[in-house]
């Protein structure tokens, strides 16, 4: 016997609920990333749920959480080399500090 | 060889001088750029002389076509509105062709010395050049409106040569004023130009100036009959386009600007400002002359009025001027006014239009006469060093070729035969008489006044004795560049006359107002009274100039009140300053100006503060933090996510 679709679907919600509630009261840039992670890893399970539940004989679901986690991965690199340069330049990572970009 | 195929050369060639020197003229040495220019331009003078030439010797004694010798659509605005740019030949553009080059040739020349060692030499030859296209272009015209660009273009060139010295402001100043004062008359012009080619829809001097039976059909048939406030739409027309010509022909009142144009150089006054752009006012109402002479005789009549009037009034000015190119400035307006009385008191064809002939007459020997005065002057000047009369005297053994000229001009411009000038102005008093008594007497009074004032001149600078506080330096005869052209116009002053006189060849066999040559016989009792007049004239500035002497000052001493006005030029230009200063500044300008300050300003002002301020308020919310972004947009796609739920409960 296996899980109803319903499970797999509160899990990734809560996953994706976790993932920006960190994003937007972390004040460490790594948190951040990693609530990014958590929000990225929520959308593939839900790929996966769909695809195994509604669509069993397609693989369509599966190719693009592997995407999803290509592209995670790409985009981590991408985003500890800026927290790197940007932990340079003011000595900490905490993401108030970096708020110039405005009016 | 057939002169006529090389017509385009009389536009292009000027044209081509303008752009070279123009461009690469600061690159050349100046004497290599002036004599480029009088070289290309004395080319383009042959090809004026034969094209006039071949053209009266082929009709001669028949009736004179008027010849279009090319004619291209240079602007296709609508289909009825197309403006074409040709070279249109009758018997006056012919003329025209003769005066303009030989004068513009002479003072080609004579600036090689005149302007010698000047700062922008080659700029006044490039200037003269485009000076010289433009007139041209203006004579040839075979419609209204290309006569109306090129017109626009002496102008420029006119405004151009004035502020030459733009380094002194009363030379810009004048400039200005030149520019303004005829702009502000071509207004008129071209709304003259829009009324007339609204009713005929053509710009055509050939179809709008056709005659049939007594009168111009393709006016007389659009036109006819139609009034506006009372007057007829066809006098409004062309009254508005006179005025035009009353503009650049410096007849009263837009005269105030030809005194104040002497600023320029000398020769570029002579050229400009005494033989040719001046005169095409005259070249205009002649030009469209039979539209006038039979769908508006009313406004011809004026015509003369208003010329009578200008040549008595500038001649009274003329007669208490010192500054001597002041003198020859108000002579000219005289002189041109004579020709305008003479059109206003001609009729058409055969004898009946002698005033048109005499009028064409007197521009061809006024443009000769009055350039070679303004050079003479222009000699007299480089060698005094002042326009004054105070600082000239005694100068005829100082100035021996000078001297003999500017008298044979003086002759001429008095009326004295056998010069060229007594027969011209002879055949215009003789149309004055038989047409309007008044404005006979009135020239025969300018005619004395013209002799007077011309020898005051000439006494006053070649007799009279040596200034009080002696020459600044010993003056000397102008070089031969200077004394050649002097020569050669009196030449023609003095061999014109004699052909007149002995018959070799009559004027009116040339050009007439119905194109078909016609002889004049000499009225003798006029032309005895006119001759009166100027020896009269002579006589007067004889006894009060010849000799120094306390008589001027006596005389003035009589007349106080009408000297001061006169010398002042009748305040005139006080009256235009009063006029704009104000009436137009400070009743109609300023006004305006506080209506846009205050009104139209502050309202834009009020939202442009607006907006500003509601920018500033609301900034705060882009504050650079990514969290606080994050936290709006997830908000937002709550609150549509659930908005698009509720839509489907």
């Amino acid at each position: 016997m296996s899980l109803p679709l319903e499970c797999y679907l509160v899990v990734s919600t809560l996953l994706f609920f976790i993932g920006v509630f960190g994003f937007i009261v972390r004040k460490n840039l790594i948190s951040i990333l990693m609530s990014i992670e958590l929000i990225l890893n929520a959308a593939s399970i839900n790929f996966i749920a769909f695809n195994r539940f509604l669509f069993p004989d397609q693989l369509e679901g599966f190719m693009y959480s592997l995407f999803i986690i290509v592209v995670a991965a790409a985009e981590t690199a991408v985003a500890i080399s800026i927290i790197i340069n940007v932990y340079r330049k003011k000595k900490n990572i905490d993401v108030k500090s970096i708020n110039e970009l405005k009016y | 060889m057939e002169f006529l195929n090389l017509a385009p050369l009389v536009l292009a060639l000027p044209f081509a001088m303008f752009l070279i020197i123009g461009l690469f003229g600061y690159k050349m040495c100046p004497k290599f750029a002036g004599i480029l220019g009088t070289s290309v331009f004395a080319l383009t003078s042959i090809v004026c002389y034969g094209i006039a030439i071949q053209y009266f010797v082929a009709n001669y004694g028949m009736e004179y076509p008027k010849e279009v010798i090319f004619n291209f659509d240079w602007l296709h605005i609508t289909e009825n509105l197309v403006i074409s740019i040709g070279f249109l030949l009758d018997p006056i553009s012919a003329t025209m062709l003769i005066v303009i080059s030989t004068v513009s040739l002479m003072v080609h020349i004579y600036s090689l010395g005149y302007m010698h060692g000047e700062e922008g030499f080659q700029r006044y030859y490039a200037v003269l050049s485009l000076f010289s296209f433009a007139m041209l272009g203006l004579v040839v015209a075979t419609n209204i409106f290309q006569m109306y660009i090129f017109w626009e273009l002496v102008g420029v060139s006119s405004f151009l040569l004035i502020s030459f010295y733009f380094k002194k402001p009363s030379a810009v100043r004048a400039a200005k004023k030149a520019f303004i004062v005829t702009r502000f008359a071509d207004m008129f012009f071209l709304i003259g130009i829009l009324i007339l080619s609204y009713y005929t829809q053509t710009f055509d001097f050939g179809i709008l100036t056709e005659v049939i039976d007594g009168q111009v059909p393709i006016v007389h048939d659009t036109m006819g009959g139609i009034t506006l406030g009372g007057l007829s739409v066809i006098s409004i027309a062309v009254f508005l386009i006179f005025l035009g010509g009353a503009g650049k022909s410096a007849m009263f009142p837009f005269h105030i600007w030809l005194p104040d144009a002497m600023e320029g150089p000398t020769p570029a006054s002579a050229l400009i400002h005494a033989a040719t752009m001046v005169v095409a006012g005259v070249y205009l109402v002649a030009r469209l002359f039979p539209i006038y002479s039979f769908e508006a005789p009313r406004v011809l009549e004026v015509i003369a009025y208003i010329g009578a009037f200008t040549s008595i009034f500038s001649a009274i000015i003329a007669c208490a001027q010192t500054d001597i190119k002041r003198v020859l400035a108000f002579s000219t307006i005289s002189q041109i006014a004579y020709m305008m009385v003479a059109l206003g008191v001609s009729g058409f064809g055969g004898e009946e239009g002698l005033g048109y002939t005499a009028s064409m007459w007197h521009l061809f020997t006024h443009a000769m006469f009055k350039a070679l005065l303004f050079m003479g002057a222009g000699a007299i000047i480089h060698a005094v060093h002042s326009n004054e009369m105070d600082a000239m005297g005694n100068l005829r053994k100082k100035l021996p070729i000078t001297h003999a000229t500017f008298l044979i001009a003086c002759l001429a411009i008095a009326g004295i035969p056998p010069f060229s000038g007594f027969f011209s102005k002879d055949e215009i008093i003789v149309a004055a008489f038989e047409a309007n008594k008044w404005v006979f007497a009135v020239e025969y009074i300018v005619a004395g006044l013209t002799a007077f004032y011309m020898f005051r001149l000439y006494f006053r600078i070649f007799w009279f004795g040596e200034p009080d506080n002696g020459f600044e330096h010993e003056p000397h005869e102008a070089p031969s560049t200077m004394t050649i052209p002097l020569i050669v116009l009196a030449a023609i002053t003095v061999i014109t006359g004699i052909c007149w006189a002995f018959g070799i060849l009559q004027f009116s066999q040339l050009v007439s107002s119905d194109s078909l040559g016609y002889a004049i016989e000499t009225h003798w009792s006029i032309a005895l009274l006119s001759i009166m007049a100027g020896l009269i004239g002579i006589c007067v500035a004889y006894i009060l100039y010849f000799k120094k002497t306390g008589r001027p000052n006596t005389v003035v001493s009589y007349i106080k009140r009408p000297y001061i006005w006169a010398y002042n030029r009748f305040y005139i230009d006080e009256i235009y300053l009063f006029v704009t200063n104000n009436i137009i500044f400070k009743r109609i300008c300023e006004p305006i100006a506080w209506f846009d300050r205050h009104i139209i300003d502050g309202f834009m002002n009020l939202l442009a503060w607006f907006t500003n301020s509601a920018s500033e308020g609301t900034k705060e919310v882009q504050d650079g933090n990514v969290q606080s972004y994050a936290w709006v947009y997830i908000m937002g796609v709550i609150v549509i996510t659930l908005l698009s739920i509720l839509n489907y409960l």
